[in-house]
């Protein structure tokens, strides 16, 4: 007879003992040369640190050049040795066993770091070393200034810092990434293509022009993601700057009235979230150790419906208002200010919502807290793929077996096993196309499609595979 | 109305979901003592491994259950009487039913050889038994897999994945090959090893050696080996959970005897899923079908007729896969681990020997009967349909691109398929057909 254990659910909701290691991939433990690897990025990162109390204030170039590939240099070799003996497919061995994945102290430990460094990127970056006044950098931003003169010859500031350092990110964990989904070409080319615009267009074009005196512009960052695009400052900026200042103006409006509606079109939102954006980058990149962690409640799919939807209003409220403080002049309408409104907006949805919680909540909340709950390019790319898309999961029929693997590894916190072990297509606004669902399926059940609307929403008739009279009826 | 239910497996479950769909007025109950909420017996592996946790497997949140009014009894049913309807549980409690479904679903077959039942031996079916695996897998650097049916490679995977080194011992002389055929077989036996597990063909366990403690020390093969081990996982197939059931009015063979509308010889008795045996197999197919989706679909098709609504058991055409470590297998229809008389075979390979497929269809007509694939996903409803419309073999290659399912990207094979069937008949020329026009493509 069988046990009959009450417990036994309990235990393994509560019972779970943390490896602290990076991997508990027990099958294949940490060689001596990823060992070492591991030694160089910590290297490298005691580095900045270090010289973010001074001590690089005499030699920045030589500092950050070793400190950079230390980080990077080190982090690649780890990451092949991880992959390079190991048969190409699904990796997700003791992710759930993981401190630093399962949210154990690591991953507390991790959110902590990475919060506070973003509260002193907003808030205090003159503790980071910023020059007050017109006066020198000092500390991590003078680190920078090496680089900084290289590209557009002028002081780092630390935006310049983040911005290497995230560029960073994207490389060396897409790189990781790429190995780790090598026998999957979707995969592969997507991460190609974030790496690609994160390198180009996010950090190395907008340095360029800066160097050139040109207006700083990110070709692929798009209203209202940018939602300082319509700010006087800006506006002012391009209209000053010639035919390319024109360009830029044009290029933006052009991006959100038809280049994104016509793409979304054929491929679904997925052409943006994940395969250029750079918050959908460094997410797919450095946060898809993290994916997981993401919530496939259905409480969180309605304050996920809340939140987004209110940015998105918030964010076209602000635009409007600031546009019509521009056409005239007027400030005030109402009982709203259009100056305090965009103040909040920066504060609370451009610092504090996608840099604070949106990355460094990665351990705690998963890779897409923002993309997810906040972002409001995501809900108007949401709601036209939601009704006017191309694109959709196909579930193949009867050959779901609930297993779950689609669910727990979907960023966006889309419950997929709840449509495919019923034989129905997803169709969801919040759905980035990642493919991940599709590629830890271990039944081939999911398939990312762009094709004909017809059936796109279908319940596979005969979903469960028996002919009844009555299956019309569901 | 009270439906009482043994079981909370897949057939249990759906025959509640589909009664509370189809009856809004009905009780039911679902009895079951392994776990209090249905979950996926499929992903047991997934939970060792780390890649899920138990929450994961939970294909309903918890509060479901009582939003569609399906009482769920965490209990075990020590006997039923079958003239009072009543079911008399372990906690001592006596469940009254008007009408029952007993979805008791499968035990693993054991060994009866000396040793069978030291500790650390032990087979894989339930939540329990993953727990039980957990404590007697701890810091052990050997293990020993007896079986090589699915639930066996599933094992000596778990184990290589916390780093245990795996013996994994076949009786057959190639893997699994009592259902595939020999190329598909032994691509599988190059993987397995690939893996890093000791693939011991044309091996069984003769004997389970004890140490001082009653627990397994080693293991001794049939061939005469002596193999250290600490943990032996015995995975030679599963059988109908029904032993409580003997000896009662009810009519058992290997499982609970149904008819097509799965109702037992007794009145207001039905069986569904693993446990059910089916008096008339339907043609080509088994008495007992051990898989989720028949499960799903009897379940379907129980509570139909619980609620009198008189529905056959027809399970259309046999499909099934699995996942042997990074190699996923499809099959529709038939397709036999050799080739019968009157059919001719396709088999094509990538030089890479990592995917394969396998056309199986009638040399007369060319009618399609059976289709194999591994590392090439498929999709269901093309496959089904080719099936049941016994389309020829040659119109499905030229057509094949409508039935891949591989993500987008990936390297196309139709090509290399139409060659290798010009390979095997020399003088034809097919090509491949694109039926969507350019304009369908992007607008339709
Ligand atoms: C490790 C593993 C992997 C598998 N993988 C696959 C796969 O990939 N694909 C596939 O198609 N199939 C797979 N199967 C088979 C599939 O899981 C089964 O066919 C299916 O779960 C059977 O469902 P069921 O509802 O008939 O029975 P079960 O799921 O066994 O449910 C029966 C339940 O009834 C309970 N019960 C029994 N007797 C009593 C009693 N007297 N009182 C109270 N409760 C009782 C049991 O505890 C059990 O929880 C796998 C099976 C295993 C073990
Ligand atoms: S549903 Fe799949 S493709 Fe869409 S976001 Fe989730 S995991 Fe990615
Ligand atoms: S779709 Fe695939 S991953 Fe998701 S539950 Fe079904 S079998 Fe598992």
């Amino acid at each position: 007879m069988k046990l009959l254990n009450q417990n036994i659910t309990d235990q393994y909701a509560h019972g779970t003992k943390h490896s602290l290691s990076l991997t508990t991939d027990a099958a294949y433990p940490q060689s001596m040369v990823q060992k070492t690897a591991l030694a160089l990025v910590a290297v490298g990162l005691l580095l900045l640190l270090a010289a973010a109390f001074g001590a690089a204030n005499a030699q920045p170039a030589a500092w950050l050049a070793t400190a950079l590939v230390c980080i990077g240099a080190g982090g690649m070799v780890y990451a092949f040795k991880q992959y390079q003996h190991r048969q190409a497919g699904i990796k997700n061995n003791g992710v759930y066993q993981t401190s630093l994945t399962a949210r154990g102290a690591a991953a507390w430990l991790l959110a902590l770091v990475l919060t506070g460094f973003y509260v002193l990127l907003y808030w205090f970056p003159q503790l980071l070393g910023l020059g007050q006044n017109g006066a020198a950098n000092t500390g991590l931003v003078h680190l920078f200034d090496p680089l900084s003169f290289l590209l557009k010859k002028q002081p780092a500031s630390q935006w310049f810092v983040y911005g290497t350092l995230y560029t960073l990110a994207i490389l060396v964990m897409g790189f990781k990434f790429m190995l780790k989904y090598r026998h999957n070409r979707y995969q592969l080319f997507r991460t190609a293509s974030v790496m690609f615009f994160q390198l180009g267009f996010a950090f190395l074009l907008p340095e360029w022009l800066q160097r050139l005196h040109l207006p700083y512009n990110d070709f692929k960052n798009m209203w209202p993601l940018n939602y300082y695009f319509f700010f006087d400052w800006h506006l002012n900026e391009l209209l000053q700057s010639g035919n390319i200042g024109r360009f830029m103006l044009f290029w933006g409006i052009l991006m959100v009235v038809l280049v994104s509606p016509g793409l979304t079109w054929f491929f679904g939102k997925r052409w943006y979230c994940s395969w250029v954006c750079g918050c959908g980058g460094l997410a797919e990149t450095a946060g898809d150790p993290f994916r997981q962690l993401s919530s496939k409640s259905l409480r969180a799919w309605q304050a996920e419906r809340l939140l987004v939807y209110g940015v998105l209003v918030f964010a076209l409220l602000m635009t409007a208002l600031v546009l019509y403080t521009w056409f005239t002049g007027k400030a005030q309408v109402w009982f709203l200010n259009s100056y305090r409104l965009r103040e909040w907006y920066g504060f609370l949805i451009g610092a504090a919502f996608s840099g604070v919680i949106g990355v460094g909540f990665y351990p705690l909340l998963g890779s897409r807290v923002w993309c997810r709950f906040g972002c409001p390019v995501a809900a108007i790319l949401g709601i036209q793929q939601r009704f006017f898309s191309r694109f959709r999961i196909t579930a193949n029929g009867g050959q779901c077996i609930s297993c779950g693997n689609c669910s727990a590894y979907c960023e966006m916190g889309i419950d997929v096993r709840w449509y495919a072990q019923r034989g129905q297509n997803i169709v969801r606004a919040s759905c980035v196309g990642c493919g991940i669902c599709a590629a830890v399926c271990p039944r081939g059940v999911l398939k990312l499609e762009n094709a004909p609307l017809k059936n796109r929403e279908a319940l596979h008739i005969r979903q469960d595979g028996v002919w009844l009279p009555e299956e019309n009826l569901f | 109305m009270h439906i009482a239910i043994i079981g909370n497996g897949i057939a249990g479950i759906t025959a509640a979901r589909y009664l509370r769909k189809l009856s809004s007025g009905c009780h039911i109950s679902v009895i079951s003592s392994e776990t209090r909420h249905f979950y996926s017996r499929t992903a047991l592996m997934y939970l060792y491994m780390g890649h899920l946790t138990y929450e994961n497997l939970k294909p309903y949140e918890d509060r479901f259950w009582q939003k569609n009014r399906i009482t769920l009894l965490h209990d075990h049913v020590n006997q039923i009487d079958f003239t009072q309807q009543c079911l008399h549980c372990s906690s001592g409690k006596v469940v009254y039913y008007d009408k029952l479904l007993l979805a008791t679903g499968s035990k693993s077959n054991t060994l009866n050889c000396p040793g069978h039942n030291l500790q650390g031996v032990q087979g894989l079916y339930s939540l329990q038994d993953v727990q039980l695996m957990q404590q007697h897998t701890q810091g052990i650097t050997h293990a020993v897999v007896a079986g090589g049916g699915l639930i066996g490679i599933e094992v000596a995977e778990m184990l290589r994945s916390k780093g245990i080194g795996v013996t994994f011992l076949v009786r057959e002389n190639s893997y699994w090959n009592s259902i595939l055929p020999p190329e598909e077989s032994d691509m599988l036996n190059r993987h397995i090893r690939a893996h890093g597990v000791n693939l011991l063909l044309d091996t069984q366990i003769q004997a389970i050696l004890p140490d001082e403690h009653g627990r397994v020390r080693a293991v001794m093969t049939t061939t005469g080996a002596e193999i250290a081990c600490r943990f032996v996982a015995v995975t030679i197939g599963v059988q109908p959970n029904v032993d409580f059931l003997r000896q009662t009015g009810l009519e058992i063979d290997r499982g609970i005897l149904v008819n097509q509308y799965l109702q037992t010889n007794l009145p207001n008795v039905f069986a569904a899923g693993d446990c059910a045996q089916l008096r008339q197999p339907l043609p080509g197919r088994k008495a007992i079908e051990q898989v989720w989706y028949t499960g799903r679909m009897q379940g379907i098709t129980a509570a139909l007729n619980l609620l009198n609504r008189e529905t056959a058991y027809q399970p259309r055409i046999w499909f099934n896969s699995a996942k042997f470590f990074d190699l996923e297998y499809q099959t529709y229809g038939n397709v036999p681990p050799a080739p019968l008389p009157g059919q001719t075979q396709l088999y094509w390979q990538h030089p890479d020997g990592q995917k394969c497929l396998r056309l199986v269809y009638q040399t007369q007509t060319g009618a399609l009967q059976g289709v194999n694939a591994l590392g090439i996903r498929l999709r269901h409803d093309v496959a089904e349909k080719w099936l049941a419309q016994q389309t020829p073999a040659e119109t499905v290659l030229t057509q094949f691109s409508t039935a891949i399912f591989d993500p987008e990207f990936t390297q196309p094979i139709e090509q290399a398929l139409l060659n290798q069937y010009h390979l095997q008949n020399p003088g034809k020329q097919l090509r491949a057909v694109h039926k969507r026009s350019l304009w369908h493509t992007i607008f339709g």
